[in-house]
């Protein structure tokens, strides 16, 4: 056993922000190594102040501190000046739990939240000792595992990752201990067998055991298993109950400042309005609700295990969960044991409801509200599915305003299929109209617009879609800079556009791209979604060298026939189902949220034989978004709804 | 009227790598755990009332670190380091709480001055004895010091109320009132290359009718089983 501990202290006190490598948190219990116990380090390749919180992560934590026969500690990559420090002093990347090298755990698994985290990923493979090339790593080497959202196109990573799990974690966890265990109990005999074990396991997905063919014109012609042990397609995992996963129990306390610094309670998983460019709402189908009562419960235990004073419910549209008035009401009177606790809604829908909702669990520091309307234009919101009105805005920021917010603020993306410049435009008027009923109402209000360049991911309805070139997205962005001056009192954020480029690169990407990983990783290109970081020259040159086209991979559109880096996983999408969603898309058709109206086969629930959990039968009040109809008001919202469903629109 | 307790405890081992404001924070969500009520501040955002005593530099260990608690309901002050005790991480201890009268000085009106032990393992004994004469028998210790962005010169001399060596250990009581020496200011001031060393706060002392006394009296310390050292994982 190692402990790092006594090593590295002495250089604690010349980084910044030590305590993001002390541990020392309140949380589940981490049981002593023991042959017994298959030993997993899940990484999270950012800080600890983002990682910390991550939800995915702590479920996985408790869920395998809880088995008989695996134990499971926690790391975050090292800030910049630590990582000198590391290599400098020849110490390995450790656990923040009890500081044990990182190489003495059997597993490593990293949580992939986004893409431009690939190069640490690399880092802190590299960090641990292990070579961060898959095929040379031997036996004694730790397995090196991914899972999240970004794992859904891994192919950038092939090369570096063992295995890659698709799906909820909550189950397959405990499976893919059990093959690890038995490989090490079978006496550590080659890394393939226990590769083979793996890629029989259903949502499990091993690389190396697949090749991809390329046809002459760059394209690819197939990614087709090469071993008998791997499927043709990799299914992804879902859990068909989150009432059965009431996780975590015991949510870490951090010590020191984090993001999201509260209770968090996931209320459902899954979405499924239908908005086109979202990655999310597409690959965590169907929706699952937890019951309304373990939501009590969950909320009751953990504001009195941790001793926070904020519990945010948490899940992709929290608004729309069945019943939500009476949850968050109960909540806050079941908590009111606990001192001064507030609830928060970090997703809000956009409507006036959903702002009473706020106004009613939000009394005291009622700051700022943030709405997404994604798009400037009707036309456009219904190019992505994102079926807002201007008038279910207009009533959700004039309600806002009218009960004493003072801030608004709202998400816009830029770059969308189809997307004109009056598109664009629409976004400062918008907010100009936002603007202008806070004068109504006697006070100085802000708006603020915070703009994103469109990255297309795999699995959407988009995922065809040549994304726009850095120069139109940048193009786009100096409009609304223009625009913004004349509307005063609209502050305009936007993102890094060139940040955009390389998330887009990664976002559907292939396996050659791994060499351009390494390239700009060995290049010092690490901490890339840190803009005192990010180095586009790096990429560029990386691409250069390895004789690769970021045009051809960014803004290329896809044709219906084209062979997909990620074919051979599935979300359980059917890949005819996102194609007649993407020409729907171009003719400007919405399509309905199929929660409370009948089943159009996107597949996620017929492949895998599950359904929706939803508590109530009928849409929420107010909830015009995706219904068809606005049920504030009794009135039908102008969408033409999808060809498909013409049947079965209410007239 | 007010309840107010105040509250002796350490900060040693891993722990000595937080901040006074992550401190703070790990105060409140303690209190909040193990079920004492604390006050809440009135207004438009409350917080718990908690005041810290003289903040202690990230990366410093302390035997001794106060903090006065204004209480919603009243809670022995005996039985309030073990119950609060489970909650704090550790090589974080209450040792000892006692109440204390509304309207007394704060903690940071209070505190005249630290106990400070320094152990500096790399510097050679010879040189930390010389250095130590040398500061000793001089009439002034300038020392430069940032002040809304301008650097100006202060002399620490004054605030060095006792200096003593013990092998590669000193121990120095510094003053905090005017203003307070920090551990590091002195040993830069007598050498520059001695670095930092490891510090430990062992005490903090008041003047109560002219006699030097610690913030709570620590006289029977040891007779309620409170301890002032730490369980030996915090060491660790």
């Amino acid at each position: 056993m190692v402990d790092v501990w006594a090593r590295l202290e002495p250089h604690l006190a010349s980084v910044q922000k030590p305590a993001r490598y002390i541990g020392c948190e309140l949380c589940a219990e981490v049981p002593p190594p023991s042959p017994h116990r298959v030993g997993w380090l899940l990484v999270y390749p950012d800080t600890y102040e983002i990682g910390l919180p991550n939800q995915g992560l702590q479920i996985l934590y408790e869920i395998l501190n809880e088995r008989p026969d695996a134990r499971a500690e926690r790391t975050y990559a090292p800030w910049t000046d630590l990582e000198e420090v590391l290599r400098r002093e020849n110490i390995p990347l450790f656990s923040v739990d009890t500081h044990r090298s990182a190489d003495e755990f059997d597993v490593l698994a990293f949580n992939l939240s986004a893409e431009l985290v690939y190069t640490n990923v690399l880092n802190c493979i590299d960090l641990a000792g292990v070579p961060v090339r898959s095929r040379e790593r031997r036996a004694v080497h730790p397995l090196i595992g991914a899972g999240g959202h970004a794992t859904y196109n891994p192919e950038p990573l092939a090369d570096f990752l063992d295995f890659v799990v698709l799906g909820d974690g909550e189950e397959v966890v405990g499976e893919i201990n059990a093959a690890v265990a038995a490989w090490i109990s079978g006496g550590r005999t080659a890394r393939i067998d226990v590769l083979r074990a793996l890629a029989g396991i259903e949502g499990v997905y091993v690389p190396a055991l697949y090749e991809p063919r390329y046809l002459p014109d760059g394209c690819l012609e197939v990614t087709a298993p090469i071993d008998a042990a791997a499927p043709a397609v990799v299914e992804k995992r879902t859990i068909a109950d989150l009432g059965e996963w009431p996780y975590p129990k015991q949510q870490i306390v951090p010590l020191t400042e984090v993001v999201h610094d509260r209770l968090n309670v996931e209320v459902f998983r899954g979405c499924t309005r239908g908005c086109r460019f979202c990655q999310a709402g597409m690959i965590t189908r169907p929706v699952r609700e937890r019951p309304a009562d373990q939501v009590r419960e969950m909320v009751q235990q953990g504001i009195r295990r941790t001793g926070y004073d904020e519990v945010a419910l948490t899940s992709l549209s929290t608004a729309d969960f069945s019943g939500i008035e009476d949850v968050v009401m109960s909540a806050m009177d079941d908590s009111v044991g606990c001192g001064n606790v507030s609830v928060s809604l970090p997703s809000l829908r956009v409507d006036a409801f959903t702002v009473g909702v706020a106004a009613q669990i939000q009394k005291a520091r009622r700051t700022g509200l943030t709405f997404a309307p994604e798009a400037g234009s009707w036309r456009m919101r219904q190019v992505i599915n994102k079926l807002i009105t201007e008038e279910d805005l207009y009533a959700a920021v004039d309600s806002a305003f009218s009960q004493g917010w003072r801030r608004v603020k709202l998400y816009f993306l830029v770059g969308l299929p189809t997307e004109t410049d009056e598109d664009t435009l629409g976004i400062v008027e918008l907010a100009s109209r936002c603007l202008q009923l806070a004068k109504e109402k006697g006070h100085n209000g802000s708006v603020t617009v915070s703009v994103g360049g469109f990255v297309p991911k795999a699995f959407t309805p988009f995922q065809w879609f040549g994304m726009n070139t850095e120069e139109e997205l940048r193009r786009k962005v100096n409009l609304l800079r223009d625009a913004a001056r004349h509307a005063k009192g609209v502050q305009l954020k936007w993102h890094d556009t060139r940040a955009s480029l390389v998330e887009g690169l990664m976002s559907r990407g292939d396996r050659r791209l791994g060499p351009v990983i390494e390239h700009v990783w060995r290049a010092g290109g690490t901490f890339q979604e840190w803009s005192e970081h990010f180095r586009l020259d790096l990429w560029e040159a990386a691409m250069e060298a390895h004789g690769l086209d970021m045009d051809w991979y960014c803004h290329r559109h896809r044709t219906e026939h084209e062979v997909l880096p990620w074919d051979h996983l599935s979300a359980g999408l059917h890949k005819d189902f996102l194609w007649q969603d993407w020409r729907d898309s171009l003719d400007e058709l919405g399509l309905e949220d199929c929660r409370w109206t009948p089943c159009y086969d996107c597949g996620a629930c017929t492949g895998y034989s599950i359904e929706h959990v939803v508590a109530s039968a009928v849409p929420p009040a107010g909830g015009s978004q995706g219904t068809g109809q606005n049920l504030l008001w009794g009135t039908e919202v102008p969408v033409v709804l999808g060809a498909r469903k013409s049947s079965q629109v209410p007239v | 009227m007010k309840i107010q307790q105040r509250v002796r405890f350490t900060k040693l081992g891993k722990i000595r790598f937080l901040s006074h404001r992550d401190l703070a924070r790990i105060w409140e969500r303690s209190l909040r755990r193990s079920g004492v009520q604390v006050a809440y501040s009135e207004g438009f955002s409350p917080r718990p009332r908690l005041s810290f005593g003289l903040a202690l530099s990230t990366g410093h260990e302390s035997l001794g670190e106060y903090l006065d608690i204004d209480l919603a309901r009243d809670v022995d002050p005996l039985e309030l380091p073990g119950i609060v005790n489970p909650s704090l991480p550790d090589g974080m201890v209450a040792q000892i709480a006692c109440a204390i009268e509304p309207g007394i000085p704060s903690l940071q009106q209070a505190v005249i001055s630290s106990t400070w032990r320094i152990t500096l393992a790399d510097v050679p004994v010879d040189e930390l004895t010389e250095g130590l004469e040398r500061v000793l028998g001089a009439d002034e210790l300038p020392i430069v010091v940032e002040r809304k962005g301008n650097k100006i010169t202060l002399d620490a001399r004054p605030a060095i109320l006792a200096l003593t060596q013990d092998d590669v250990v000193l121990e120095a009581e510094l003053a905090s009132q005017p203003r307070s020496l920090r551990p590091a200011e002195l040993l830069r001031a007598i050498d520059p290359n001695w670095g930092d060393g490891r510090v430990l706060r062992t005490h903090q002392w008041t003047l109560v009718d002219g006699a030097r006394r610690e913030p709570i009296p620590l006289g029977d310390l040891s007779s309620r089983g409170a301890t002032p050292t730490p369980h030996a994982g915090a060491r660790a």
